[in-house]
């Protein structure tokens, strides 16, 4: 076997995604988010549940898309930083008696520091071996949780109860649906955030890094930098909504935290469309509601029905979401014209 | 001292589990150049598959042979309905592609057999190997199944035009293609080779950590963990590989204090992230050199 490769023919890990493609229009955007503030009050208690839970795991799935879709990188490991940044907010709030709004931003650090830290052996690897390093990662973490040295903090394997927070100011509002409007101001502040940095100079320097490492560094990247930069930024948006998963569950335990969420978001942004951030909100559906119906039919199918509908997105439309979307607006725009 | 000895030999012992499965591993990269994360899995079903002819009173050596045939077909046809459209796409078509698989194989199994704990027969019986109390012949039986499976594969690869043509059409598969080798079907090829040895693997797996859908994960983890110590490049490497990580596994848990059972795969995920910081192309790997 030939140890040298020729890297200029390879194929680029992720396909490179035009910048505009990544967002949605003004118009769409608004539409979705007068949608998702008004929906909330005609609803049942559960079902704000739920849509809090839907806008949490978009928030992870749109953490890992920043990482897969603009820095090229993979990950397999995102149950490990979600992990953490739930297990952050549950301590500081249960033992250190911190107020829970402030606990996100102190876990958001926490796991950017430490998907730096990971990112650093990570730049050694690429492709299906960064995948394989995160992948040990993922079934690694609930055992680490478990650690008997640990146990003092994070309750060992009972795990730790997290109190549900009230409306501040005497707000006429259940929990749960203040809940939701605060993570809703949270998910929409750390998206805005995301476009905005995938928009500037980091931005530019992490698709640059996606589409041709030796072209990106040859332009004065640093692509070391970059690449472990793209990884913390990724833990740190997959940790605040670690620990906003904490507060809605009420609870956080090891096994809650398995290799099956990490493939879940992976599935999620396979679903939304690589690269495509307002995807993540419909591949964050998908791994949510997907289960619940297969479970319906019958258990232990969900596997299987995860497998069979990700082989059909990658057979049928392999952009996923974005695609449909495009593909939708096309219809839309012919019919105007007729 | 004696402990220290022992412990060794019983880190040789389930080493043996470890090498089985980076073997698997690295013979696939090598084969088809990809990592495949439904390896443990496929060699999961196999196992059952063979469990199941068992149940149905094939003897062991029959269930064995028919296993093989089953996985290499099976692995041909996985990769020739699956995986041949996808050869031209991106790496994270083929991870996502990957762990579908994953989840289809471990649902389906566990729908066919449920999930709970069976006995798997071991053809070598499990009395003390010659007179050890560490190492059952079941123990010794995987380690000379391993060295036979290396040396097959050595023989494979370096002395027969298939295994040539194989390793010519994962490396370089232009240049194959120019010398006639039929580069489609070689990978074809891989796939049936590499589900066969990971039904091996398994086979010989079972009868220790017991047969269940869940049964390979953490096996999978230390396969890796071995193969990246020995070098993903080299199958000698990579048996190697696994039997320091046996050794290293059980040792740490005897004198490294707070370390028991529980920590068992958090100590392959340092490892990994240690090889991977200090010597990236492992003990006998080739450093890959890129020209640009």
């Amino acid at each position: 076997m030939s140890a040298v490769q020729e890297v200029v023919t390879e194929a680029p890990a992720v396909e490179a995604v035009p910048k505009k493609a990544m967002t949605l229009g003004y118009g769409t955007s608004l539409a979705v988010l007068a949608l998702l503030i008004v929906v909330p009050l005609f609803v049942k208690n559960f079902i704000i549940f739920q849509m809090t839970m839907l806008l949490i795991y978009a928030l992870a799935v749109m953490a890992l898309n920043i990482l897969t879709g603009s820095s090229g990188q993979f990950s397999l490991g995102q149950s490990a930083f979600y992990a953490v940044g739930a297990y952050t907010s549950a301590i500081l709030m249960e033992t250190y008696n911190i107020n829970y709004a402030l606990t996100l931003p102190i876990s958001g650090i926490i796991c950017f520091g430490f998907g730096y830290l990971f990112g650093k052996p990570a730049l050694r690897l690429s492709g299906v071996y960064l995948a394989l390093a995160t992948f040990a990662l993922a079934t690694a973490m609930p055992q680490l949780l478990k650690l008997g040295v640990f146990e003092p903090w994070t309750g060992g394997v009972q795990g730790l109860v997290v109190t549900k927070p009230d409306a501040p100011f005497g707000l006429p509002m259940s929990q749960d649906m203040w809940l939701y409007y605060f993570t809703l101001a949270v998910s929409i502040a750390i998206y805005v955030a995301s476009v905005n940095l995938l928009r500037s100079r980091s931005g530019r320097a992490f698709m640059a890094i996606r589409d041709n490492e030796i072209a990106a560094s040859a332009m004065g990247v640093d692509v070391a930098l970059y690449k472990t930069l793209a990884f913390g930024v990724s833990a740190g948006i997959t940790g605040v909504a670690g620990a906003l998963g904490a507060i809605a569950v009420q609870f956080v335990a090891p096994d809650s935290y398995t290799i099956t969420l990490a493939i879940s978001l992976f599935l999620g942004m396979v679903v939304g469309g690589v690269g495509w951030l307002p995807g993540s909100i419909v591949g964050s559906a998908f791994i949510i509601f997907v289960p619940n119906i297969a479970e319906g039919i019958s258990k232990g199918l969900s596997g299987a029905v995860f497998g069979i509908l990700l082989f059909l997105v990658i057979f049928l439309v392999p952009h996923g979401a974005r695609q449909v979307s495009v593909v939708a607006q096309q219809l839309i725009g012919k019919l105007r014209k007729s | 001292m004696e402990l220290f000895t022992n412990q060794v030999l019983a880190g040789i012992a389930t080493g043996a589990i470890y090498a089985c499965m980076a073997l698997a591993v690295v013979m696939i990269y090598q084969a088809i150049d990809h990592l495949n994360f439904a390896q443990g899995e496929m060699a999961m079903f196999s196992t059952f598959v063979a469990w199941q002819l068992m149940q149905w009173g094939v003897p062991y050596w029959g269930a064995f042979v028919i296993t093989l045939a089953f996985s290499f077909v099976g692995g041909i046809a996985i990769e020739r309905l699956l995986f041949k459209p996808l050869a031209k796409a991106p790496i994270l078509t083929n991870v996502a592609g990957f762990i579908a698989l994953y989840a289809i194989i471990n649902s389906f199994a566990g729908l066919i057999w449920d999930f709970t704990i069976k006995q798997f027969p071991t053809p070598f019986g499990s009395s003390p190997f010659l007179g050890s109390q560490l190492i059952s012949t079941h123990q010794a039986g995987m380690i000379g199944v391993t060295m036979i499976l290396l040396l097959l594969l050595f023989f494979f690869f370096r002395f027969t035009r298939i295994g040539l043509a194989m390793r010519a059409a994962a490396s370089l598969p232009e240049s194959a293609r120019l010398v006639g080798i039929n580069t489609s079907w070689m990978i074809a090829l891989g796939w049936g080779m590499a589900a066969a040895i990971g039904s091996i693997a398994g086979m010989m797996i079972a009868p220790v950590v017991f047969l269940e859908p869940n049964m390979m994960l953490g096996v999978l983890i230390y396969g890796f963990a071995a193969a990246v110590l020995g070098g993903l490049t080299s199958p000698f490497g990579a048996v190697i590989g696994g039997f320091l990580v046996g050794i290293f596994e059980n040792l740490a848990g005897t004198y490294i204090p707070g370390i028991g059972n529980e920590l068992k795969l958090p100590i392959a995920l340092a490892l990994i992230i240690v090889v991977l910081v200090v010597k990236p192309a492992g003990l006998f790997g080739r450093p890959i050199v890129k020209r640009v």
